[in-house]
């Protein structure tokens, strides 16, 4: 029998028919939608008349369009509130469940679907959002699509795709102490470039990510997009299970051991074989910053910028205002964002109150705190982690995207450098002239404390 | 969908590595419902400068140069799935962007709205440019039929590749929903088998 891997088996598992010399027909088992590109594809149904097919198998929640302050007062912006009515109306009319703003299940959708167990290994999971490669940690193919697709699987469950090929990243060894898994797929796009994955799903393996929390993996799946992949994915093992287990949405009783059988199954063959493969040593990793445009201009914290650029990246420097050869480390940094679906879970607001705890705020610095879900913000309440973020001085908002993407009032200002856990540092992609530096939770917890980008590591015992 | 056979028009320059869809649509112009009115926010923050004048530097405000044909540089489309991305570009008149190398996302965009992404050896995107910025009014020719982009009157010339099917679809203007919809009895006859997928023990 032909060796398989991991995504092997689970596309062909959903294929309905292979037209010759064409694309897949791929069922999809989960299709998540939002406010901002569901509404043209509902229309486009519409006007053709035709019915959604199945309803059930969609969830939507508000997040990209979404104030992060007063959520229960109706939206200020005009634009944006006819946004979300839309969404809503459609979600009513198509007898599709919606978590909109206030629901207790709301929140960014890469974070509230695994978190209410919606996300199960061996899925197919599509989003009008390049982020689904977030759902991969779980073992599952999950992709963005735009909104013509987005229209296609909700008329027929399916999508019309080209199998991409297949890239496996490995990572072995242990991790240095203030590496976090942000850390480790920065450092892994620098090294590959943003466009290495372009036609591939990437599998991340080795020990590295099998030590790692399913928060964890969600960040690095998360960014697989950013080196060019349509996903990620990690083998699910018994801490995938342990997360599913017991969710709201997640199989129960004898339908959840049956499942497990399944799950278990799921993992590359001893053998099967890779497009590409890369190796990188956990131990080389320290914790990383970027300094330009894009996400694969990264660079260790303690690191200067390189000299070597061209064309592109000088733009991308003037653009920053850095130097060549420059260090970023005593950079003062007026702007901090903790969230969006890259790090805005539990875990990774213990990592930053841990650090934060018993310390303050620097004076010149706004901080932007946004927890995922409605569901991560009750958690921060039941572990005392607001107190702590209150007593450093610092306000936590409500969830969604926020400064992600500056779709809402949450804007970096014009010329302002923003240390940011979020995953694109695009020019103005945080607002007009904003200046991103990506980075752990950790960094940007040091950064509001010191006021300025600090080697934190020394510090930490 | 509109049909897509030759194209030969003039082109327009933009020598600038991974363009990303941030910039081919800013992310404040996603509130819209409907498809209409992206064309004008297409490149919005470099065509425009903060003040609301245009930027004279920014190469689609050069009058020299005009045409459906946008060649770009290396990476072009990657970052977000908005598909807005494909439909400004559509709605400014493009149709077809040619670069060494194309997003995913944004290349399965373009190509379910009729732009058609053209990738060419990143040595025939130099001579493209080179082309263009010697002569901004020299005409490139894109023969889907034949998959061959040409700077006419040259006999500078280059295959390019396209997934058959997509290439079936552009040159009959059929769309994947249309396709889709034909297929339900196979997809319900999928999803029934299926069920039993979820209890691998039934089909051992
Ligand atoms: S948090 Fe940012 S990247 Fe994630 S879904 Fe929202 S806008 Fe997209």
């Amino acid at each position: 029998m032909k060796k398989k891997t991991l995504f092997d088996k689970i596309w062909d598992a959903h294929v309905v028919e292979s037209i010759p010399n064409g694309p897949d027909i791929l069922y999809i088992d989960k299709h998540l939608i939002h406010e901002v590109t569901s509404p043209q594809a509902f229309n486009e149904l519409k006007e053709r008349e035709i019915p959604v097919f199945r309803p059930e198998q969609i969830v939507a929640t508000a997040d990209h369009n979404t104030p992060t302050e007063n959520q229960h007062l109706p939206v200020k912006d005009l634009l944006s509130r006819k946004q979300l009515k839309e969404l809503s109306q459609n979600c009513e009319e198509n007898n599709i469940t919606l978590y909109g703003l206030g629901h207790p299940y709301n929140g960014i959708v890469h974070v509230m679907a695994p978190e209410l167990g919606i996300t199960q290994p061996g899925m197919t999971i599509v989003c009008g959002d390049s982020h689904t490669s977030t759902h991969g940690a779980f073992g599952t193919i999950a992709f963005g699509i735009g909104t013509s697709q987005v229209s296609q699987v909700f008329a027929s469950q399916c999508l019309l795709v080209e199998k991409p090929k297949k890239l496996r990243v490995n990572v072995n060894g242990k991790l240095k102490k203030g590496v976090l898994p942000k850390d480790v797929i920065l450092y892994i796009i620098s090294k590959l470039g943003t466009n290495s994955g372009t036609g591939y799903f990437c599998e991340y393996a080795g020990n590295v990510f099998e030590e790692m929390s399913m928060e964890g993996r969600m960040t690095v799946c998360n960014m697989s997009i950013e080196m060019g992949a349509r996903g990620g994915l990690i083998a699910p093992d018994e801490t995938t299970f342990e997360y599913v287990k017991g969710r709201e949405f997640a199989p129960k009783g004898l339908e959840f051991e049956n499942q497990l059988e399944y799950w278990k199954t799921l993992k590359s063959d001893e053998g099967a074989e890779f497009d590409k493969e890369y190796t990188f040593e956990a131990e080389d990793i320290e914790p990383m910053i970027t300094y330009g445009t894009n996400p694969g201009m990264g660079i260790k914290l303690t690191g200067s910028i390189p000299t070597e650029g061209n064309k592109s990246d000088a733009k991308a420097l003037a653009y920053m205002d850095f130097k060549p050869g420059e260090t970023l480390l005593e950079k003062p940094i007026n702007y901090i964002f903790i969230g969006s679906c890259t790090n805005s879970r539990i875990e990774d607001f213990r990592v930053a109150a841990s650090y934060i705890k018993g310390k303050q705020k620097a004076e010149n610095v706004n901080a932007l705190i946004v927890p995922g879900s409605r569901q991560v913000a009750a958690q921060i309440k039941e572990e005392g982690l607001d107190k702590v973020f209150e007593e450093a001085g610092f306000k936590l908002r409500q969830p969604g995207c926020s400064a992600c993407l500056a779709m809402n009032d949450d804007k970096i200002p014009e010329g302002e450098y923003c240390v940011s856990t979020s995953n694109r540092n695009f020019e103005g992609r945080q607002g007009q002239g904003s200046r991103t530096i990506l980075a752990s939770p950790l960094t940007a917890a040091a950064t509001a404390v010191a006021g300025k980008i600090t080697d934190f590591t020394k510090s930490l015992n | 969908m509109e049909k897509f056979i030759t194209l030969i028009d003039t082109a327009v320059p933009l020598d600038s590595e991974n363009v990303d869809t941030d910039q081919i649509i800013p992310a404040r112009f996603l509130k819209a419902t409907d498809k209409a009115g992206f064309g004008e926010n297409l490149f919005r923050d470099w065509r425009f400068k903060k003040d609301g004048s245009k930027n004279e530097d920014f190469i689609l405000n050069d009058p020299k140069y005009k045409g459906s044909i946008l060649v770009a540089g290396n990476n072009f489309g990657c970052g977000s799935s908005r598909e807005h991305a494909a439909w400004a570009i559509k709605a400014y008149g493009f149709k077809a962007v040619v670069s060494s190398y194309f997003a995913d996302i944004f290349k399965g965009n373009a190509l379910n709205n009729g732009v058609l992404p053209v990738q060419v050896s990143p040595e025939f995107l130099e001579k493209l440019f080179t082309a263009i910025n010697l002569n901004p009014a020299q005409e490139i020719q894109i023969d889907l039929e034949k998959q061959q982009i040409e700077i006419k009157g040259t006999d500078l010339k280059e295959n390019f590749d396209i997934d058959p099917y997509k290439k079936t679809c552009l040159i009959n203007g059929y769309d994947d929903i249309d396709f889709l919809v034909s297929k339900l009895d196979s997809i319900k006859k999928f999803e029934e088998k299926n069920v039993s997928k979820k209890h691998p023990e039934a089909q051992m």
